[in-house]
């Protein structure tokens, strides 16, 4: 199967500046990106076999003595290119904040517990429907420095791989119906409201699971599709 | 219309999930417990050819080191071969995978231990010089940044088609500059995110 990636497709990412997240001003290229053609260096990209994960990497209630403090949740979903054909046997690697929200990064200092029972860090790889899933707990808010009185709406760190070099995505996961959305400038550096509201997931009802853990489903869309005869050969 | 999933920054705090060796000392005893599953020395038994170190620093528009990137290289075999249902040809090296994942340290510095990869197949039949793909992510970066590595003692750069629709006065940031004296043969490749000096980043 021979895909493309229309560069189209990335209009639904931010800018590489976006001065209401501070931190870009120093941190993004100034200077206009060089347009080249795709070649077999950027069309090729890391393939990984199984044994890349372990058992149980993917759930990150169980990688201590005891149970982490929290909702338990499940995240599951599908991972797919621009024509809904399932991405199999790809690596999607999970970080995020414990229930306090608070990180066991060294440098997050906040004032909240960390929990003797949680990392917060899990991957997997799809399956041949494309499909993952984790079990975890719901991580909290944090503060941060951007402006006064910044918060960051609860959120799960994603990185996947794809089927090229091109493919390679690290995003963030969200919550429905956090009230925090409209003061996060991360969350608002993609211009497109849809776009936006593909990195919220849904809550899952069916797949809840009575008297143990809400599950909440996120499908990723990777870039690449199909090429038609009727496209050009961008190569 | 396409129905991409966004990118958002990697954070500052990646490090425990995805580079746990890491090069800073963000964890209490050095590294977190969490099992690597991609790091910075690309060399297996298997793998053939010349090896070579590369090292560079992360800089950003003050010239600051940026202490909490992570940087990804993707690259060929040293005979031009990808480890990819895509690669042309079949590779019996197939340990040699050609992906590699570098942290930065406290001083905004990266590094690798790989073999020097071949020629590839470039546009329009020829191939390109010898080169190495780098996907860059840190905190205040939305979405990753993409470049490319090339070497200083290759005569293929002069007529590699890529580098040749980079302007010339800044066709010099991609290239990793070999150190003198140095076994194995070490490569110098720093990175200007911002700046006067900027490194070329591809529309890709
Ligand atoms: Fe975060």
């Amino acid at each position: 199967m021979s895909l493309i990636y229309p560069k189209e497709s990335l209009n639904a990412y931010p800018k590489h500046l976006s001065p209401e997240y501070k931190s870009t001003v120093k941190r993004s290229p100034s200077k206009p990106l060089i347009i080249v053609p795709h070649t077999l260096s950027e069309l090729t990209g890391p393939v990984f076999g199984h044994d890349a994960v372990q058992d149980g990497d993917a759930d990150l209630t169980k990688q201590h003595k005891g149970e982490p403090l929290g909702e338990r949740i499940i995240v599951h979903g599908h991972v797919y290119d621009e024509d809904k054909r399932p991405v199999a046997d790809t690596l999607v690697e999970i970080w995020q904040a414990n229930a306090c929200g608070r990180y066991v990064h060294i440098v997050d200092q906040h004032p909240a517990p960390l929990d003797p029972n949680f990392t917060g860090t899990g991957r997997t790889i799809t399956d041949k429907n494309g499909y993952y899933k984790f079990i975890t707990v719901k991580p909290g808010a944090y503060p941060w420095g951007n402006h006064h009185n910044a918060w960051r709406p609860n959120h799960i760190h994603f990185s996947v791989f794809g089927q090229s070099f091109l493919t390679r995505l690290v995003t963030q996961m969200y919550f429905p119906g956090d009230y925090l959305f409209p003061y996060d400038p991360i969350f608002n550096s993609v211009p497109d409201e849809k776009a936006r509201l593909r990195m919220v997931s849904t809550f899952d009802l069916e797949n809840t699971i009575p008297d143990w853990a809400l599950c909440f489903r996120w499908d990723i869309v990777l870039r690449g599709r199909e090429q038609t005869p009727l496209d050009n050969d961008e190569h | 219309m396409s129905d991409i999933t966004p990118s958002q920054t990697v954070g500052p705090f990646f490090a425990y999930g995805l580079t746990p060796k890491g090069r800073c000392e963000w964890a209490p005893n050095g590294s977190y417990s969490w099992k690597e599953t991609v790091g910075d020395n690309l060399i297996t038994p298997d793998a053939t050819g010349q090896k070579i170190h590369i090292e560079g620093r992360i800089t950003d528009g003050d010239g600051v080191q940026i202490n909490d990137a992570m940087i990804e290289i993707w690259q060929a075999d040293s005979q031009g071969r990808y480890l990819h249902a895509r690669g042309e040809q079949p590779r019996p090296n197939a340990k040699f995978t050609g992906f590699g994942r570098s942290a930065t340290d406290k001083n905004g510095v990266f590094g690798f231990d790989t073999v020097k990869p071949g020629a590839v197949a470039g546009p329009n039949g020829k191939s390109q010089a010898p080169h190495i793909v780098v996907c860059i992510f840190s905190r205040g970066m939305l979405r990753q940044i993409y470049t490319r590595l090339y070497f200083s003692d290759e005569a293929a750069n002069a007529t590699d088609s890529i580098l040749n629709l980079v302007p010339a006065d800044r066709r010099g940031t991609l290239i990793a500059h070999k150190e003198a004296g140095t076994e194995p043969s070490c490569y110098r490749f720093d990175i200007h995110v911002q700046g006067d000096n900027e490194t070329v980043f591809f529309d890709i």
